[in-house]
């Protein structure tokens, strides 16, 4: 079984966007390799000829009608806001490009 | 009064002999004596129950027609949405968020006149066995303080137990209403994927997570799993079907010709002696009611535990998501020159606790390119399997029993620095989860090494919860006649417990 | 180096395209809830707790979205999936309230169509199928306002503020296979097959498909490779490109700038860039090689896409006809000529001339009405043809008004105007402005002899056969009729009155 490195950790904290200090990944790789170690054993029985569950019961084409349904007001959605400005969100300056 | 059945509660309120206000309020007394001890309580919501009881009391005076539970009150995991009342999930990052919606199975509540005291403690997010994890402080049992009361829902099946109130509500992901009943000497259960509306459920593994009633009887348990489920348009994944009669079924508690399916690999071999004896004089019991015992085997069980925690920290990676900082919950690290990516990652590293972000980088790992196929999807396939083990079994009995979990209530801190050994109490638990049917705990008695509750799963094929609450009530009926009063009764006393 | 030409291009490189279009919905409700869809809303109150990723929220899909969905797969030739899933796909940014966007990944809901599109080339108009990969739906993001830099772009901007009425609305995704062999006229494939898609998207009524609003957006993928080599080059995504026009130059320039690199020895970067509309180059943006790992997995929060085989027939059973095929069909229909025709359709005026014609007009007339004077009027106010507030309807009665002789071309023109200005319907701006033809003769003769007393040396030069004279004559006529004679008419008398047979 493959073990994770603390690069591999921090790659995955990078992913999920978890500020993780050194220590913090150390110990993680620790655990996560002996939690893979255990979990892996799915491997044994997942043999090409059975089907995935993707859902426990077989439901399928769950649709609404194109209605329009009444929204939140400006201030209810901005009630649990950081910080806002100008009825909108207000964030911190993102660095990324635009999608 | 706060000792009674919500049932015996519900007919002193018709007969007049007690008001909602009055119930009400006896039961915030108990929580303001005992829950410092117990912390089943993160929010107490005084001003809320006592206005929401005053109303039903004053419909009630007025000749409306009331459902059966109307002006109980109750105790509401805080994993679920109740508008303008603090919502935590246990966790740090969502400190302080009051909600703008209701869950439907608040509204559902609301809608049957339940009066909903406050949010019960829970492992972060729903995470973990023992309701250690919550960021606010463990739970303590009842019936013995120094230890865990089960989790993730161990507030709930906790503020049953102390009497702090006769209903609560739980969710279940991978036995987190059914453990902690177990461990508190209650009734909690997990209704079939789908029969209670996820809407506001604060979601931690989408295709595992379903909410449920608690209590301290099958039937206050029934009548509660009757006003919350149904199907809900706001969710795709709800049963588009009438609600199971699991009131019925309660009241009838009738197990002749019944056949009831011991899974050998979860018949408590290797699971704490009192466990596994109690068990067993439950099965004697069911036998002399009238049921045939059988034996059967679901081989794919011991790789249930392994799926588990691939599908949940997978599904769970992705849920978390949201928790940014940006529209909700905390926000750290903003200072000037700061950029929202630094404050997402300073958040989300202060907001969550050990055990989630083990979850979220496991999920993460699971999910991503290259291990898909070996983790995730493997584990996807294993729900196949386990799912088909089930109908098996189902085709030779009516319903399927186990322990609820392998030991009695551990000690706080006892397990807390080994995961692994802490997923193990899940074991019983997780396969009702996989395959996505119902499953139910109820007390069948105290192991004699430690005087402490032991916990009895029956699992019912997908949609046939009612089968559950037959077998519950003849169990309960059975026991009753045995110990002569209800287990809860032999609780120690909380200091200062009305 | 001097920069490489087009042809030096063509002449050493094959180019490859591939092309992405995103379609916004016309749906009245959004993708996952019950939020209006409607432009214009003021900020966040077109929110609630789905669509703005709270927690406990789940998505519920809308089901004029699946047919949306089906109807533009069938009409792009594509197979609709028996079974297909949406899937989340995981990454972060604060304009997508869940950190994943509800999409779907190897299970769309349309695969394997095509289209055929027309472009000019040296040897003649010829066809090119452009091959379609699937189909798919998703959801659109909010929108965000960068505060505090020079340009209001993300580069420098102090904070961002995030609008998040428009998360949620539908979006197809419309993907193509690798277009390769197309040769020089690679930028014209382009083009014609995104206004292609246009129109049938637009004759199908599911989407507004205005590119500069936003609802029909095109991303451009560019690669060339070595005349004769199989091995596909490096690809750069181009995004921004909001008009068919820079669909073309985004082409030319993207294959510009890669044989340049290419020529170099230099390498192509696979990253996206940004179209810029001013200077027609891109510019570099988010670099793919640092692409975040989606990991993609079912949506646990939905149900499996199964539509029901007779409905998808109805369906298509009530496909309008293909654009090119209406276009053949009305160009044969009217007699139009190929120039003529062209035209019509880069001026997007096809509809609302047959619109014209339904209701009775002459082709020609109607097509040169609108072609000519309306157009201008709407060139003038710098609005869209279909923006000006004049319609078909108005347009059909003038034209039958002048065939009837009720109205002279050059009071037509007045009416239009008037029509234009607000001032009601042909009939009542007619009325208002008492326009009348004079019809006449015996009236017409009276002006006729006031304008030959004015100037009797004209009236003489004419009676003489000096023809052309007769334009000042006819002049004074109509200011004596107000302009409303017919001058064709005024003519005949005219020359008839001063001794001439016509």
């Amino acid at each position: 079984m493959s073990s994770l490195s603390r690069s591999d950790v921090a790659n995955l904290a990078r992913l999920a966007r978890i500020d993780m200090s050194d220590s913090e990944l150390d110990a993680l790789s620790g655990e996560l390799d002996v939690i893979l170690n255990a979990v892996a054993r799915v491997q044994e029985v997942a043999r090409p000829d059975i089907e995935a569950t993707s859902h426990p019961l077989p439901l399928k084409n769950v649709y609404r009608p194109d209605v329009v349904q009444p929204s939140l007001s400006n201030a209810e959605a901005l009630s649990g806001a950081p910080a806002s400005e100008d009825e909108r969100f207000r964030v911190p300056q993102i660095l990324g490009e635009e999608a | 009064m706060i000792r009674k059945s919500a049932v015996e509660m519900a007919a002193a309120l018709a007969k007049g002999e007690t008001t909602s206000l009055a119930l009400t309020q006896a039961h915030l007394d108990q929580i303001a004596a005992v829950d410092g001890a117990v912390h089943a309580f993160l929010y107490v919501d005084t001003e809320g129950a006592l206005a929401q009881a005053g109303a039903i009391d004053k419909a009630r005076a007025a000749g409306e027609k009331l459902s059966p539970l109307a002006g109980i009150p109750l105790a509401l995991k805080d994993v679920l949405t109740q508008k303008g009342v603090p919502t935590t999930c246990g966790s740090k990052i969502l400190e302080g968020w009051r909600p703008p919606y209701d869950s439907t199975v608040v509204t559902n509540l609301k809608r049957a006149g339940i009066v909903i005291l406050g949010k019960t403690n829970m492992d972060e997010f729903a995470m973990g066995s023992s309701t250690e994890n919550s960021a606010y402080g463990p739970t303590h049992n009842p019936w013995d303080l120094t230890r865990i009361p089960g989790g993730s829902g161990g507030g709930s099946s906790a503020a049953l137990a102390a009497f702090e109130a006769p209903l609560a509500i739980g969710t279940d992901t991978g036995g987190s209403i059914r453990q902690p009943a177990a461990v508190t000497g209650t009734v909690g259960v997990k209704p079939t994927y789908g029969g209670v509306s996820r809407y506001g459920l604060v979601a931690f593994s989408s295709s595992l997570d379903q909410a449920g009633p608690c209590a301290r009887t099958v039937l206050d348990t029934a009548l509660l799993h009757e006003a919350i489920a149904g199907h809900d348009v706001r969710d795709a994944t709800s049963i588009n079907a009438p609600v199971p009669q699991v009131v019925a079924a309660a009241k009838s508690g009738d197990v002749k010709g019944l056949k009831i399916g011991v899974i050998k690999e979860l018949n408590g071999d290797g699971y704490q002696a009192g466990v596994r004896t109690r068990f067993d004089e439950s099965l004697q019991l069911l036998a002399a009611a009238g049921a045939e015992i059988i034996e059967v085997s679901c081989p794919n069980f011991e790789y249930a535990l392994a799926a588990y925690y691939l599908i949940a920290p997978s599904e769970c990676s992705s849920n978390l998501a949201r928790f940014d900082a940006m529209r909700y919950g905390i926000r750290v690290g903003d200072e000037a020159g700061a950029s929202a990516e630094s404050v997402m990652n300073l958040t989300r590293e202060v907001g969550f606790g050990r055990e989630v972000k083990r979850r979220i980088i496991l999920g993460t790992y699971a999910l991503s390119s290259g291990y898909y196929d070996a983790y995730y999807g493997s584990a996807q396939k294993v729900r196949t399997l386990i799912t088909q083990d089930f109908i098996r079994a189902f085709e030779k009995c009516d319903v399927l029993v186990s322990p609820t979990c392998p030991t009695t209530a551990f000690k706080i801190g006892e397990k807390a620095s080994d995961p692994l050994a802490m997923y193990l109490n899940d074991i019983a638990t997780i396969p009702v989860n996989m395959a996505g049917i119902g499953g139910m705990s109820l007390p069948c008695g105290l192991a004699p090494e430690d005087g402490l509750p032991v916990g009895f799963q029956i699992m019912a094929p997908a949609m046939q919860d009612q089968r559950m609450y037959s077998v519950g009530a003849a169990l309960e009926a059975a026991l009753l006649s045995k110990w002569g009063a209800p287990l809860l009764s032999q609780i120690p006393a909380l200091a200062g417990s009305k | 180096m001097s920069p490489v030409t087009y042809d030096e291009v063509l002449a050493k490189y094959e180019p490859v395209l591939g092309l992405e279009v995103h379609v916004e919905l016309n749906t009245k409700s959004k993708m996952f809830c019950g939020c209006t869809t409607e432009f214009g809303g003021a900020p966040n109150t077109q929110t609630c707790p789905v669509c703005l990723g709270m927690p406990g929220a789940l998505p519920v899909v809308n089901e004029k979205a699946i047919e949306s969905t089906i109807l533009i797969g069938l009409a792009l030739n594509c197979s609709i999936a028996p079974f297909s899933r949406f899937a989340r796909k995981n990454y972060f940014y604060p304009d997508m309230p869940k950190n994943f966007q509800i999409s779907q990944y190897d299970e769309p809901i349309c695969v394997n169509g095509y289209v055929d599109v027309a472009i000019d080339t040296d040897e003649g108009p010829q066809t090119f199928r452009v091959e379609i990969e699937r189909v798919h739906m998703e959801e659109d993001t909010g929108k965000s306002l960068h505060v505090g830099g020079a340009t209001g772009r993300i580069h420098g901007a102090d904070y961002s503020l995030l609008d998040y009425n428009r998360a949620g609305i539908p979006l197809v995704e419309i993907v193509t296979k690798i277009i390769p062999g197309t040769g020089k006229y690679a930028p014209e494939v382009a083009k014609a097959y995104v206004a292609e898609l246009r129109d049938i998207l637009r004759s199908l009524g599911v989407s507004d498909v205005r590119m500069e609003q936003g609802s029909l957006r095109c991303d451009a993928n560019v690669s060339l490779r070595l005349i004769g080599v199989e091995t596909l080059g490096t690809r750069s995504e181009t995004k921004n490109v909001n008009s068919l026009r820079s669909v073309e130059r985004a082409i030319r320039g993207e294959m510009i700038r890669h044989a340049e690199l290419l020529n170099k020895g230099e390498k192509v970067k696979q990253e996206t860039r940004h179209f810029q509309e001013d200077t027609g180059l891109t510019r570099s943006g988010r670099s793919k090689e640092q692409a975040e790992d989606y990991r993609y997995f079912q949506e646990p929060d939905l149900v499996p896409v199964a539509p029901d085989a007779a409905w998808i027939e109805t369906l298509r059973a009530g496909l309008p006809e293909q654009p090119t095929l209406r276009r053949k069909r009305l160009q044969s229909e009217w007699s139009v000529p190929d120039k003529e025709m062209a035209a019509m359709i880069n001026a997007d005026a096809l509809d609302i001339v047959e619109a014209t014609v339904k209701l009775g007009a002459d082709p020609a007339k109607a097509r040169s009405w609108w072609l000519g004077e309306i157009s201008r009027l709407a060139n003038e106010r710098e609005v869209a043809l279909t923006d000006l507030p004049i319609a078909p309807v108005d347009v059909a009665a003038i034209v039958a008004l002048i065939a009837e002789g009720e109205l002279t071309d050059k009071l037509a023109r007045q009416v239009i105007e008037g029509v234009v200005a607000g001032e009601g319907t042909p009939a009542q701006v007619i009325a208002a402005r008492g326009f009348k033809v004079v019809n006449d003769d015996s009236a017409l003769l009276a002006a006729i002899e006031v304008a030959c007393a004015a100037q009797p040396e004209t009236a003489q030069k004419v009676r003489d056969g000096h023809l052309p004279a007769a334009g000042a004559l006819i002049g004074i006529v109509m200011k004596e009729t107000k302009g409303q004679a017919d001058a064709a008419r005024v003519r005949e008398l005219l020359l008839q009155h001063l001794g001439h047979t016509i």
